[in-house]
């Protein structure tokens, strides 16, 4: 089934935005690591801001990003937002509390601790009252969010936002979750092309693994160290601006195929 | 899209194993809560606890993902003839083809939290048998449930708190539509633990009663644990899902719009979907969570809507609030209302809030609905009404 890309957002270390990650992702420039520039989420009042923590604005910072080149309206789009670690540092802080005598559970943490708090705060910041959701499929998290994303793009012929991101979670939590480094990458999907489309793509099942890895071992790195970069692979053929096949693992012994054929720099 | 059929549907939950069990407690208005019992929990409050749980051991090939969800999980799939209905539908299509979309809030955190529990005192790592990924991990649920039905198509999970497991269908019908599957299971689960206890706590959300959805005395919820699956197909013996309505309040983090403008839209879209006119609808099956700001505003959406004679009623007196099987649970309450034509009331709740502006049953009643609506409503102000017609 086919879809248009319409916006991407990116932030990792090393890429503070995907025009600025366009060169390596391409081959053309040398890919730089360093630290995540930190995401700003301007888009949320500064009382949200406060109190949504930084996995929040890192989805915010990438889904605000997505919009920008079309200008598409945030309030008329649905979200599919997805994530596979979850909030690490608010299930830190809530089991800590809950292993205490007092077990005083801070009501803020608790409701940030639900898996569509992104999608929750992109709603209030946004005025958006169309259909969101928030998934999980591990390491698959992003295959699977593309699929919901495009699916509903059809079913609804409308835009759909799709944001993946995941950060790493602090000890002791971080030596059983496999997520190293951070990542938020986000694309708008739209059914048909438009004026802002950058590439087309067709997605299948019929895909067997091993799933596509990237040359430079510091990308290759960034690509299994966190479950949004998984949609990279995705990234350089557009960067490239040469069609390409990706296979994305979603589960163990399911892949998901993605045909991108990109309409060249723009 | 074209309808899909509900082939085959259960469940577990405090009413008993088996959507007879709960519907005999439904029939007779029983609830199943009882005062807090749960692990060394110290609160004023009532609960749904499905009794045996602990009990449950998952044959060895599934012992990795062992948690209080998954054991649920697992005891839903034993029940109604669920697992065999699959299995054959796994002949019809291929394992590939089966989707498993399943819904949850919590997974298996209560596994994460008595690893917190145990903390190597020296270095605060966590114990060595802790398992992240099959029990903590939100998407642990779906992938249990397609290894032992045995499929191998897509899976995920959808987590968007109090909604999750009824966003399922419209995530299910979505992937059939498109041709990534033909057929469906959709469910969820959701278990007692500590987060959920003690985070309503800290929102002042628990009532130190039985909840009382709708009452004019009604002071929260009470929390319950459970599970619920249905089979979906193109074809087949069963109710017809009819339309999935989805949407969010852009209102606040976790208390509903107070004129529960995303609920109505919710509704108006499982309309629209289904292509129906509000006065198609004979019985609403209401999120109806027994605190004082849902109860009011969703019976203002549901007049809204429906008017003020549409017969509804709220069954988290009988079963609790089960949160992330909260949608799954009372889609299959609407389903057996429509199926065995009769209108559950609303268990514990004695005297209707005045402000109730929407038609709240306390005593069920016979009724021959053509279609029916369940409503279940999300932390994140996220919304999902789902239609089930006669076929």
């Amino acid at each position: 089934m086919k879809a248009y890309i319409d916006g991407v957002g990116l932030l990792a270390p090393g890429f503070a935005s995907w025009r600025a990650a366009r060169p390596a992702l391409a081959g053309e420039a040398r890919y730089e690591p360093g630290e995540m520039p930190r995401p700003t989420a301007e888009i949320l009042p500064p009382a949200e801001r406060r109190r949504c923590g930084d996995l929040v604005k890192l989805a915010l910072h990438v889904g605000t990003e997505a919009l920008a080149p079309g200008g598409a309206r945030a309030e008329d789009l649905a979200t599919v937002f997805t994530c596979a670690t979850g909030n690490g540092e608010v299930l830190h802080q809530i089991c800590e509390t809950l292993a205490s005598a007092t077990r005083d559970v801070s009501p803020t943490r608790f409701h940030n601790s639900v898996h569509n708090a992104a999608a929750g705060y992109w709603s209030i910041a946004t005025g958006a009252r169309a259909p969101s959701t928030s998934l999980c499929a591990h390491q698959g998290s992003f295959a699977a969010g593309l699929v919901e994303a495009a699916v509903q793009a059809r079913a609804e012929n409308r835009a759909v936002l799709l944001v993946a991101y995941d950060l790493p979670p602090p000890a002791p939590l971080a030596a059983v979750v496999p997520c190293a480094l951070p990542c938020g990458l986000a694309m708008l999907l739209a059914p048909e092309e438009g004026a802002a489309s950058l590439a087309a793509i067709e997605l299948d099942l019929a895909s067997a693994g091993p799933e596509t890895t990237l040359a430079d071992p510091a990308l290759e790195r960034l690509r299994t160290g966190n479950a949004a970069a998984r949609g990279l692979p995705i990234l350089a053929a557009l960067a490239s601006g040469r069609a390409a096949h990706a296979t994305l693992e979603w589960l163990p012994d399911l892949w998901l195929g993605v045909s991108a054929a990109p309409h060249g720099p723009r | 899209m074209s309808p899909l059929i509900v082939t085959r549907y259960t469940g577990v939950n405090c009413l008993g194993r088996g959507v007879d069990a709960w519907w005999a407690g439904l029939r007779a208005r029983r609830s199943g809560l009882a005062a807090c019992d749960f692990e060394d929990a110290v609160l004023d409050t009532f609960i749904g606890r499905v009794a045996g749980v602990e009990e449950v051991v998952l044959p060895g090939a599934l012992a990795a993902f062992d948690c209080r969800n998954n054991r649920l999980a697992w005891l839903g799939l034993a029940q109604d003839g669920f697992s065999a209905a699959v299995l054959a539908a796994r002949e019809r299509y291929g394992p590939r083809r089966i989707a498993v979309i399943m819904g949850t809030s919590t997974s298996g955190v209560l596994s994460t939290e008595r690893a917190y529990q145990h903390r190597d005192p020296g270095t605060g790592a966590l114990p060595a048998g802790f398992r992240f990924a099959e029990t903590q991990s939100t998407s642990s649920l779906a992938v249990f449930v397609r290894s032992a039905l045995g499929l191998a198509g897509p899976a995920h999970v959808v987590s968007t708190a109090c909604s999750s497991s009824a966003k399922v269908f419209a995530s299910a019908a979505r992937m059939i539509d498109a041709g990534f599957a033909d057929a469906a299971v959709v469910g969820g689960a959701d278990s007692l633990c500590l987060t959920t206890l003690y985070g309503f706590r800290s929102l002042e959300l628990l009532s130190d009663a039985p909840c009382r959805p709708y009452d004019a005395e009604r002071n929260g919820i009470s929390i319950g644990e459970g599970v619920g699956f249905a089979l979906l197909e193109r074809a087949g013996a069963g109710a017809v899902l009819a339309g999935v309505g989805e949407s969010c309040d852009a209102y606040h983090m976790s208390t509903p719009h107070p004129e529960g403008l995303g609920a109505r839209l919710a509704m108006e879209r499982a309309l629209a979907a289904a292509g129906l006119a509000p006065a198609a609808v004979g019985y609403v099956n209401l999120h109806g969570t027994a605190t004082r700001t849902n109860d009011v505003a969703e019976g203002r959406a549901v007049r809204d809507v429906f008017g003020p004679r549409t017969p509804a009623s709220a069954t988290k007196g009988a079963h609790g609030h089960l949160l992330g099987a909260a949608g799954i649970t009372e889609a299959i309450v609407a389903l057996a209302a429509l199926e065995r034509g009769f209108l559950p009331g609303t268990a514990n709740t004695r005297a209707l809030d005045v402000e109730t502006a929407c038609r709240v049953l306390i005593e069920g009643e016979p009724a021959a609905p053509r279609y029916v609506l369940s409503n279940s409503f999300g932390f994140g102000g996220n919304n999902c009404s789902v239609i089930f017609g006669r076929a």
